[in-house]
């Protein structure tokens, strides 16, 4: 590659690949070399030939738009990005550390109450909650665990290390694109492979089966798992299919599922109707059942939270395991963890300002130009204000907003997200923001992606990663740098 | 499984078979036109009939000249039965079954995709369009072995088989009765009458059975024949007899499949006594008609007994 690696300037972030000018990392020195040795024809052709993989696989996801919903191709960087494996293993155990702590913490709400009562969670937030479930109160999903699969947003910071943003309990997505970027970059960079060591991803559907079938409620040889989609209209849609088809489970809609008088869940083959023992849904809590929650919702199933409190279904993750999925909350992270497992976290927070404390958000609103303001409810990167990016007329508005309903906004200083090395225009490199979305599962045990969803923010100088936003992502290597 | 699966699974085999069949058909069209004398006007026309579109083409076109009708039943979106359409509900009913296809058929299916999308302008010209018509029937050729090679033998099979048969048995009568009208298109023309063994063979050809026929019945050409050996003979895999025998074979084999069955036994136990083959006019044409009704039928009762509940 006629790249002219001494150019490339990891300038103050830092850089996932290259640590001074002209000098990879170790995780990624066999792969920086590499790259070096290809001329810019044979860059170009796996740069085509991963686009063409992309568009043959049909790795796509939905856009909404004004004139209807677009099936774009999945945008795909060929450079991959390393992570070394000793780095990673810690970070994992602290993956599990939190994931833990947050399932004993949903347990607790829907419970005793014992974190409020004792004062480490202020009651204003348990009733200020969005994602509070009253309908779940009192129930005991299997082992306890009402989060079964978390994703983690982490950061680097430009000190190197592993910040946790954001912790998705509801119904995350992205993992179905993670183990197709792999698949895509075996095909594009097969040569690579046989030198580095770099640890597999592919387990994971096998994993995510066996922990749904820990959770059935029959104790039987073959319980029946299906994943529920909202529908091919979704965005995550191509992921739906693409895990049941992994897992060899049915992916079924709201309408091929019925409840009946003995309160279980049925699904309508062929051959009549045939019980349902654990669904993997991916549906919004208020959709699920129009009967407890949004009554003209045809997406979800009626009768279907009966038949989940009577015990007779399972559901990943449980409805109300969004309570712990908020902003606000997730200030309290460390402090959860603290008081559930009575350990420091490992992975740390993002330094948190919660609007409702007065200092605080006197401190946040004096410095609008240099925080991300985010609302405590929202996914997908909508309704921020990045501070450095903005417009007086934007913090204006957002002081506004903030003024008027303060527990709905946290700030976090503006980080200096990690960089790595991505394609652009004529085939040069030139560093791109990126982030990391590890998988975590817990049922009767918990598991932690290798490495996880890299997504890149491919404008320059951009910090939106988001692919509803024109982010693209790439593919994520775990580097054992001492194997022989 | 599920219901709504059955249903697409069914429906992705019935649009294979049409892409297929509708490729084939438009290179043995064409092709007949080059072998008939000059004399003998048949024009495009009858490719339009055929699907009993009519109505929706003269609504979108003027003439019904070759380049408008190739563009109609190739390209045009707006004709639910054209490839694009086909290969588009084809698309979307294997990105809905993902779970029970095998993985790769979703590759196939983009790639065919692709290839359709990127090379329909070569069809429209005739110095390229048996390339591409090639390429087409290569992709479902494809598929279909794919899903032959490494397919569960279960109830999604099934499901493939009877749609696959259907669709195939609804056909090969469209293109019976387009040989019956082109025949009666030229009766009374001298010059025509020497075309007919052209025509029959055409016929033949567009399902693929040409060879088969000769080595089967080891004759010439005859109109009589042909339609005999294309409603009758059970080996040959596009046949009525043939389609319905494979079709009541896989209902037999689907849970509670008593009414389909039922339907299926009913039109095969009624033969083709009443075919008069000596007579290929309007009461052969009568028959066809009522044939593809009956076809119809069948479906409707597969749709009402796995598919709606």
């Amino acid at each position: 590659m006629t790249i002219n690696w001494k150019e490339y300037a990891p300038t103050h972030f830092y850089d996932e690949l290259i640590s001074t000018p002209g000098n990879a990392r170790q995780s990624a020195r066999r792969l920086v070399a590499y790259l070096r040795s290809l001329r810019d024809e044979e860059v170009e052709q796996r740069r085509r030939a991963a686009e063409a993989t992309v568009k043959e696989m049909g790795v796509t996801f939905t856009v909404y738009t004004e004139e209807g919903n677009i099936d774009r191709a999945w945008p795909f960087d060929i450079i991959p990005r390393t992570i070394a494996k000793k780095q990673w293993d810690k970070t994992a155990e602290g993956l599990k550390q939190r994931l833990q702590a947050l399932n004993l913490f949903i347990q607790d709400l829907y419970h005793e109450q014992k974190i409020v009562q004792d004062g480490v969670l202020p009651r204003y937030i348990l009733e200020q909650s969005k994602n509070f479930r009253p309908e779940c109160v009192g129930i005991s999903p299997r082992y306890g665990v009402w989060a079964n699969i978390c994703g983690t947003d982490l950061v680097r910071d430009k000190d190197g290390e592993f910040y946790v943003l954001e912790d998705n309990l509801r119904v995350p997505s992205g993992v179905a694109y993670m183990l197709e970027n792999r698949a895509i970059t075996k095909r594009v960079l097969p040569d690579l492979f046989e030198q580095a060591h770099i640890a597999p991803i592919d387990d994971y559907p096998a994993r995510l089966f066996d922990m749904l079938v820990s959770l059935s409620p029959r104790d039987i040889e073959q319980p029946v798992v299906v994943v529920l989609t909202p529908g091919i209209f979704n965005s995550a849609y191509f992921e739906h299919a693409f895990l049941a088809q992994q897992m060899g489970a049915e992916l079924v809609e709201g309408s091929d599922l019925v409840v009946q008088s003995d309160e279980c869940v049925y699904m309508k083959t062929v051959a009549g109707l045939q019980r349902v023992d654990v669904i993997y849904r991916r549906i919004d809590d208020l959709f699920l059942d129009p009967e407890a929650f949004t009554p003209d919702s045809v997406l979800g199933v009626p009768g279907l939270m009966r038949a989940w409190r009577k015990g007779n279904v399972a559901m990943a993750n449980a409805p109300g395991a969004g309570v712990a999925d908020d902003k606000v909350v997730y200030a309290f992270v460390p402090a959860i963890i603290k008081y559930y497992l009575d350990q420091d976290p490992i992975v740390p927070n993002v330094e948190t300002f919660l609007c409702i404390n007065e200092k605080e958000r006197d401190y946040v609103l004096a410095n609008l130009d240099k925080l991300v303001v985010k609302p405590a409810n929202e996914s997908g990167g909508y309704g921020m204000l990045v501070g450095p990016h903005s417009t007086k007329k934007e913090r204006l508005e957002f002081a506004e907003l903030i003024k008027a309903n303060p527990r709905n906004y946290i700030a976090q200083p503006t980080l200096a997200l990690s960089t790595a090395p991505t394609l652009v225009g004529n085939n040069s490199l030139e560093p791109r923001h990126l982030d990391l979305r590890p998988f975590v599962l817990q049922g009767a045990s918990t598991y932690v992606t290798t490495g996880g969803l890299t997504r890149v923010a491919m404008r320059k100088g951009s910090l939106v990663v988001n692919s509803s936003q024109g982010g693209g992502s790439k593919d994520t290597w775990v580097v054992d740098t001492e194997a022989k | 499984m599920l219901s709504k699966v059955a249903e697409r699974v069914y429906w992705t085999a019935r649009y294979i078979e049409r892409v297929e069949n509708t490729a084939r058909l438009l290179g043995v069209y064409a092709n007949l036109l080059l072998d008939l004398p000059k004399g003998v006007n048949l024009g495009w026309s009858n490719l339009v009939e055929l699907n009993s579109a009519q109505h929706l083409f003269d609504e979108r076109y003027k003439n019904r000249d070759e380049r408008n009708v190739v563009k109609f039943i190739l390209g045009d979106t707006k004709n639910p039965s054209s490839v694009v359409s086909s290969l588009f509900m084809l698309r979307e009913n294997v990105r809905t079954t993902r779970d029970v296809v095998p993985a790769e058929a979703w590759e196939l299916i983009n790639e065919l995709s692709l290839f359709v999308s990127d090379n329909l302008q070569q069809a429209v010209n005739r110095g390229q369009r048996h390339d591409f018509l090639k390429g087409l029937i290569k992709g479902c050729q494809q598929l279909n072995g794919l899903l032959y090679g490494t397919m569960n033998h279960d109830a999604a099979w099934d499901f493939l088989r009877l749609g696959r048969n259907l669709e195939r048995a609804d056909m090969t009568t469209r293109i019976l009765d387009a040989g019956a009208a082109t025949i009666m298109q030229t009766q009374g023309d001298e010059v025509a009458i020497n075309t007919w063994q052209i025509i029959w063979g055409n016929v033949l050809r567009s399902v693929g059975a040409d060879q088969s026929y000769r080595r089967t019945l080891r004759s010439a050409v005859r109109g009589s024949d042909v339609a005999r050996y294309l409603l009758e003979d059970k080996d040959f895999p596009r046949t009525i007899a043939h389609c319905l025998i494979a079709s009541a074979d896989s209902a037999a084999k689907l849970p509670r499949s008593e009414p389909v069955s039922d339907c299926l036994n009913a039109l095969l136990s009624r033969g083709f006594d009443g075919v008069d083959y000596q007579n290929l006019g309007a009461p052969f044409r009568d028959y066809l008609n009522n044939l593809q009704l009956e076809l119809a039928a069948v479906h409707s009762a597969i749709a009402n007994n796995w598919f709606n509940q």
